[in-house]
């Protein structure tokens, strides 16, 4: 029914479906499995878990458009060329994402201090966060040549980065309430980590693909 | 010959896009990390220093000749370069706090190699970093002293004066020479006193395999040109209108020759008795000085000692360790101060004397360095 909805529906609702879908029932992390290294380290304390998520946030909604850019402007109308530039796309995203991280990183410090204080540790590792490119090339393969255009790059953007957020804040929860619990000595840190976060995910895998988009 | 053009075509595309971010970073740099020119306030209002921001607080200070110490060179564990930080130093950033106690932190004392030039800053600088200079000199004469001890004399060409404390030290640079790949400081004191103060003098003893005294007893002559930082150390006088112990071996002698040529031209009359240790009579040095200082000055006494087998007491040395004769000669309950240079054995031995002889640590003075 929700499939139907999605074909069916009104502009708003229809971008509604997007992010959703990209939050919940396509995430990023839990049901792809993308971005689990800093996912795995840093959602040990609640407020970095907070920083990292929020900066993952920003960096995905950005970079999704930036790249959306790229690809329909530059790399589509050159490989009708004879470049082969659509193939170049995972190179190419990685570097606009590397540049505009660091020209982020250069925004903040100027803007705010405090927000580069408080992010700014993070910002280098969100480079390599693979949830990032990933959902840059998704963006390419599930959301563009679709109809709407940029706001739909726009909202799987930044639903990605949403649903990213929303893993690692729960995670955060639950290994804050693992600090009292009776855990099996070998599995301390990763190893309770990894099997919770399995679980978590057996929730979110079971509603991957309700929504088609 | 498609696939090679297709290659060739891929690869201009990846460069010109990875160019274009390039050249786009680079300008935000130049626009968005531009902090223009800021005053730093030195010693509320003593010194202001206009200078470009963007660098940290260490490095800027550097850059302007102020030679705040530093052992890890600016990455932030050492924490050898703290400062107080009135006014502009903004937010304690996370890589500070681990290196600073509560009352650090409560005084605004920063680490300042993480201390971003943002803004005007307000800063406190100790009188002493002030002093440390880079020099270039000549050397003016090296002489023998004995066998194994010369005392170098290096002429200051720039800057041409130097201030500094009796007892003071400099790092003389050794550079890259034979076996040396590259240049290595080591420290001496300044055997000269303060007043003649267009030259340095260093009494340097040959260490065997040392890499700077190979290099001034082989290499150097006179007339080759030097370089050393300066003047560093707490090594001095007290306050005090105490009486003194001085106790040294070898190459020890440097700072007290300094001090009491100070003291004589400075008419400082302290009681001051100067136990000066070595193995044979060849090793002593600057006898006929220091006998001509001991008749000169009522207020001095000379005491060498020979610790070698077979040497006698006469003309004026005793025989034994050097802490021997320090341990015969001193009362018990003395009120001195000691002040101590020499090797770290002897400067322990010493320090038991002393300790048993009722001389406390707050009266112990010690120039650390072997």
């Amino acid at each position: 029914m929700i499939a139907q909805a999605a074909t069916n529906a009104t502009p708003s609702l229809h971008l509604l479906l997007v992010l959703l879908s990209a939050a919940l029932t396509e995430n990023i992390l839990l049901t792809r499995f993308l971005g689990m290294c800093p996912f795995l380290s840093v959602s040990k304390e609640f407020r970095s878990a907070f920083g990292m998520g929020l900066a993952v946030l920003f960096v995905v909604t950005c970079t999704c458009l930036l790249n959306y850019a790229l690809y329909t402007g530059v790399l589509v109308p050159l490989s009708h060329y004879g470049v082969p530039a659509e193939s170049l796309k995972l190179i190419l995203f990685i570097v606009v994402i590397a540049a505009f991280v660091q020209l982020m990183e250069m925004v903040i410090e100027r803007i705010s201090i405090r927000l580069y204080f408080a992010l700014g540790i993070f910002l280098p590792l969100i480079t390599v966060n693979c949830a990032i490119l990933g959902a840059s090339l998704f963006m390419v393969t599930n959301v563009t040549g679709k109809g709407y255009g940029a706001a739909r790059v726009l909202l799987y953007g930044f639903g990605t980065g949403l649903g990213w957020f929303i893993a690692i804040m729960l995670m955060a929860g639950i290994r804050r309430r693992l600090r009292t619990a009776k855990v099996p000595p070998g599995l301390e840190g990763p190893g309770i980590t990894l099997i919770v976060t399995g679980i978590m995910a057996m929730a979110f895998v079971i509603f991957q693909g309700m929504i088609k988009i | 010959m498609d696939a090679v053009i297709t290659v060739l075509l891929a690869a201009a595309a990846a460069s010109g896009l990875t160019t274009v971010l390039a050249a786009l970073l680079l300008l935000a740099e130049r626009v968005l990390v531009n902090y223009g020119t800021c005053t730093i306030d030195i010693n509320r209002g003593d010194k202001q220093l206009e200078v470009t921001g963007g660098e940290s607080l260490l490095a800027t200070l550097m850059g302007e000749g102020i030679f705040v110490p530093s052992a890890c060179g600016g990455r932030g564990t050492c924490a050898y370069c703290k400062l107080t930080v009135l006014d502009g130093g903004q937010t304690l950033t996370p890589t500070e706090e681990p290196l600073l106690t509560p009352e650090e932190i409560a005084d605004d004392v920063r680490i300042s190699c993480q201390v971003k030039v943002r803004s005007d800053i307000a800063v406190l600088i100790p009188e002493e970093l002030f002093r440390v200079k880079q020099y270039r000199g000549r050397v003016e004469r090296i002489r023998d002293l004995t066998h194994d001890i010369k005392e170098l004399r290096i002429a200051l060409v720039e800057p041409e004066e130097i201030q500094f404390t009796p007892g003071q030290y400099i790092q003389l640079m050794a550079p890259a020479y034979g076996s040396n790949p590259e240049p290595v400081y080591r420290a001496y004191s300044m055997s000269n006193p303060p007043s003649d103060n267009r030259a340095v003098e260093t009494i340097i003893r040959l260490v065997p395999g040392g890499i700077c005294t190979t290099w001034v007893f082989t290499t150097l002559a006179e007339g080759d040109e030097v370089f050393f930082t300066g003047p560093y150390g707490d090594f001095s006088l007290s306050d005090s209108d105490a009486e003194m112990i001085w106790i040294a071996g070898g190459s020890g002698m440097a700072p007290f020759w300094s001090i009491v040529r100070h003291m004589k031209e400075q008419g400082i009359r302290r009681k001051c008795t100067y136990f000066f240790g070595a193995v044979h009579r060849p090793d002593l040095f600057l006898l006929d000085e220091m006998r001509r200082l001991e008749e000169e000055l009522d207020w001095f006494t000379f005491v060498p000692a020979l610790s070698g087998q077979g040497e006698s007491a006469d003309d004026g040395c005793r025989t034994g360790l050097i802490t021997e004769v320090v341990d015969r000669d001193l009362e018990t309950g003395s009120q001195a101060e000691a002040y101590l240079c020499g090797s770290p054995g002897m400067i322990d031995a010493a320090v038991k004397v002393l300790r048993a002889k009722g001389i406390t640590e707050d009266r112990t003075f010690y120039d650390k360095f072997a």
